[in-house]
């Protein structure tokens, strides 16, 4: 779509012109429009004198101790050392916190899983060895046995049978 | 041959402080004279410049080559100083508020003639000081825009940037800051015309000519 050039067009395009960045289009256009408007003529001169009169402008240099206290607070800066790589970053540092922290609770309730089992075990020995005595199996230690004798005569009438039957059981309670 | 400002940075980044040394002596006097005409103090100016350093040196390690290096420092050296102009505005608004003034006493307020300062300047023939407090008088964003373009040679896409703004309002907004300062300084711009007064060693760089 093509604009024609006129007054207040030029506010677009007369600073690239004038720094030599409008386009081929852009420059025809503005000079055939100045060509006819002694305003915009004028104008066009007046801001190239302006750049001109702008460069009268002198530039500051920065104080000597300028550099110098650059380079001291540059200096106070901390130092990056190893350990900063293995400083984490906040965010990473507070995840690894928790997964620590939630491993560590984990850790407090397994042992009681664990000595549940190991106490169930524990009773299974128990009940073996218990089982496999030899002294139920053994009939004169049975019969002998001091405690059995203070019983009264029913009941060791009654203990007998029973010894017996610890015995044909083959010691099995 | 030298280095660009992209290589020294990330040299600076892997650890070399003598690469950031380098962009330091590029830049220093830049800087300090883009703040110096944004604060109108030198020592407020050398003290951003040195801010500016320092948040660029704080900042080496996340640093990625995307965009140009001079339009991170000037964007840091914009935001500190207007940072800088909005805080001592409103500290001169306090003490005004805070101080007792009897409006009979107070002295009226003057607005500049433009025929007075055509006046001062033909007796003080200081065409610096005239220049200087027309490019001072510019609202905020065209005087950055106009710092960055005439004496920074900065490309618009590169100016655009440090102002948030696109390359149209850009090109916009340099015409009104131009077109303002072409007013305020019609007696030095009618006398350039014919014969143009020697530039000095030190001025800024050549742009809208």
């Amino acid at each position: 779509m093509k604009y024609e050039m006129n007054c207040e067009r030029i506010a677009e395009s007369l600073i690239p012109y004038l720094d030599g960045r409008a386009s081929a289009a852009e420059q025809r256009e503005l000079e055939a429009h100045a060509a006819v408007c002694a305003a915009c003529k004028t104008r066009i001169e007046e801001f190239r004198s302006l750049s001109v009169v702008l460069e009268e402008l002198p530039r500051m240099q920065p104080s000597v101790a300028f550099d110098a206290r650059v380079r001291q607070s540059i200096a106070a800066e901390p130092r990056a050392s190893w350990l900063g790589w293995l400083m984490p970053a906040p965010r990473f540092a507070f995840a690894l916190a928790c997964l620590l922290a939630l491993f560590a609770w984990t850790s407090r309730i397994e042992p009681n899983v664990s000595d549940g089992a190991s106490s169930s075990a524990q009773s299974e020995q128990d009940f073996r060895i218990i089982k496999d005595l030899d002294v139920l199996e053994n009939y004169d230690v049975v019969k002998n046995f001091d405690a059995l004798s203070e019983l009264p005569a029913a009941q060791q009438s009654q203990a007998g049978p029973d010894q017996n039957q610890s015995k044909d059981q083959d010691g099995h309670i | 041959m030298a280095r660009s400002d992209v290589q020294l940075m990330l040299e600076a980044k892997a650890g070399n402080d003598a690469s950031f040394e380098h962009l330091l002596q590029r830049y220093r006097t830049p800087l300090v004279n883009f703040l110096y005409r944004m604060v109108r103090d030198s020592a407020t100016a050398e003290d951003l410049a040195q801010e500016v350093f320092l948040r660029v040196y704080r900042a080496r390690h996340g640093y990625e080559a995307s965009a140009k290096f001079t339009t991170w420092l000037f964007r840091i050296a914009t935001n500190l100083a207007l940072n800088r102009i909005r805080d001592t505005r409103h500290q001169q608004m306090e003490v005004s508020l805070d101080a007792t003034t009897n409006e009979d006493d107070a002295a009226p307020m003057e607005l500049p003639a433009r025929e007075l300062r055509v006046d001062q300047f033909l007796i003080e023939q200081d065409r610096t000081a005239l220049i200087r407090r027309a490019v001072e008088s510019l609202p905020e964003k065209q005087r950055i825009a106009v710092l960055l373009h005439k004496y920074e040679e900065m490309d618009y896409c590169e100016i655009a940037q440090v102002l948030e703004c696109s390359d149209a309002a850009l090109k916009s907004l340099l015409f009104r800051a131009y077109e303002t300062l072409r007013v305020q300084l019609a007696p030095l711009v009618g006398l350039a015309v014919s014969p143009a007064p020697a530039v000095p060693a030190e001025a800024g760089k050549r742009r809208l000519s």
